[in-house]
């Protein structure tokens, strides 16, 4: 590793006025610290969020459910508030990685490094949730832009995440076997506002499947996603799967989602 | 440099350490606590396992910094008055381990297993150390070790 200073914050404000320009945020450490191991990155200072308490827990109020970005992936696999208001995002919680993982990883942490293969944004965007950093709230969708990239500027900072409750919802994914990372991961939701169909692991970045939104929409079932397709052009290839096998993932696992969704 | 203090195996320790360290360093160098070992350099292998505040991770994916604190339990830390763990005697028994590489952070990942699922499935077994890679027993038998470690810890 290259060298870095070090510093733990208490607040928002502090952490906000902390970090410089070469500087970063860390969080679980769960997907920064192996990238600093391997020197992929070399960052001045590390602001640790763990010590901002303000960043952890969550709670329902209402209709929405709201996970603060410092909230581990165990906690949220666990909360008996998650596991009664959205089963399928405490499940999809319980699948991310392996348990020393999820001790240490936190979904603030998963969705501003936004890898293309990463369970958080399929939830995100498949909920319709929101993001709120110290400065504004942004919707899923505007959030995660493409590969590894997000709508958080230089020094801005997730704070919360707040899902709208579903009428039900559904999550599966086909891990890589090695990682558990999402190959394809499709999350289904019925919703206030409509059906939502959003694809992780398949593109460069989550997708909505909007073919397979339209075909719920009339009837929710297994059956009306399992004759849908997916253009495979664009869709990422290595040496894991082609892109036309991801493409047919996605009918599977979407029709998989659709079954599983409670 | 900075000051890191933390509870290692009910013993306070303290030291003046580069921010870079890993809690992995700190332990096996500063504190010359060498069960703890290093089988990767991705975070993948789970060889490096500890308990950070009763929490199975992987200390070579975290600061010893960010351990400031903490009440951390290694493998040396499981015997109690020479005696073995029940988990590290049921391995014992039942050939957990064949090298030998992979069986503390193994150990370690299985006590808080058994922790939170005090009477485990074989599935809930295997599902549950996905991160511990072992290149030699094939599984069988850890998961053999597993079982009879939670029968006899009262699960
Ligand atoms: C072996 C292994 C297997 C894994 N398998 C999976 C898997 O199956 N599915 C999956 O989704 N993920 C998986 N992961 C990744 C894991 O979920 C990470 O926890 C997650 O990607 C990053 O979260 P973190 O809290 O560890 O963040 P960190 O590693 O601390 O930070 C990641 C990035 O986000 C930035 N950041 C962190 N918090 C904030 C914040 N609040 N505001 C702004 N920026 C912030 C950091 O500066 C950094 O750039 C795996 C990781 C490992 C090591
Ligand atoms: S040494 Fe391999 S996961 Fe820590
Ligand atoms: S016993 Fe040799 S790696 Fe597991």
């Amino acid at each position: 590793m290259y060298s870095f200073d070090y510093e733990r914050p208490s607040g928002v404000n502090e952490a906000a006025s902390a970090i410089g320009e070469d500087d970063k945020f860390l969080a679980g450490g769960q997907t920064l610290i192996p990238t600093l191991k391997l020197r992929l990155a070399q960052p001045g200072k590390l602001v640790d969020l763990s010590g901002i308490s303000e960043l952890k827990g969550i709670s329902v109020n209402g209709s929405e459910l709201s996970v603060g970005a410092m909230t581990r992936h165990v906690d949220v696999a666990d909360s008996a508030d998650v596991k009664s208001a959205i089963p399928a995002l405490a499940q999809l919680a319980s699948h991310i990685g392996d348990a020393q993982v999820r001790n240490r990883g936190t979904i603030g942490g998963s969705i501003s490094n936004n890898d293309p293969a990463a369970d958080y944004p399929a939830a995100l965007v498949g909920l319709g949730a929101t993001v709120h950093t110290n400065k504004r709230s942004i919707s899923a969708e505007d959030f995660f832009v493409d590969l590894f990239e997000t709508a958080l500027e230089d020094g801005e900072l997730v704070t919360k995440v707040t899902f709208p409750i579903p009428e039900k919802a559904g999550y599966a994914k086909f891990p890589n076997p090695a990682s558990r990372f999402a190959l394809t991961g499709v999350f289904v939701a019925k919703t206030a506002s409509g059906v939502r169909v959003a694809v992780t692991g398949a593109g460069p970045c989550v997708f909505r499947q909007t073919d397979m939104e339209a075909a719920l929409s009339s009837n929710f079932s297994p059956d009306a996603v399992s004759g849908i397709k997916t253009e495979a052009s664009g869709l990422n290839a290595d040496i894991h799967a082609s892109a036309d096998y991801r493409a047919n993932l996605i009918t599977v696992m979407a029709a998989r989602a659709v079954k599983a969704a409670s | 440099m900075t000051t890191v203090s933390m509870t290692v195996n009910g013993k306070k320790v303290s030291a003046d350490v580069a921010p870079n360290t890993l809690l992995v360093q700190f332990i096996r160098d500063n504190l010359r606590l060498t069960g703890t070992h290093v089988g990767c350099d991705t975070s993948q292998c789970g060889a490096c396992t500890v308990h950070v505040n009763g929490d199975s991770v992987k200390s070579c994916t975290m600061l010893a910094a960010q351990a400031e604190g903490a009440d951390v339990t290694t493998i040396e830390g499981l015997a109690k008055n020479g005696e073995l763990h029940p988990m590290q005697a049921a391995f014992k028994e039942n050939h957990g381990l064949q090298c030998g590489f992979c069986t503390p952070g193994m150990i370690m990942s299985a006590v808080d297993l058994v922790k939170r699922n005090p009477n485990p499935s074989e599935e809930t077994i295997r599902t549950e150390l996905e991160g511990n890679i072992c290149r030699c027993t094939g599984y069988h038998n850890i998961v053999k070790s597993v079982k009879a470690a939670a029968e006899n810890m009262g699960g």
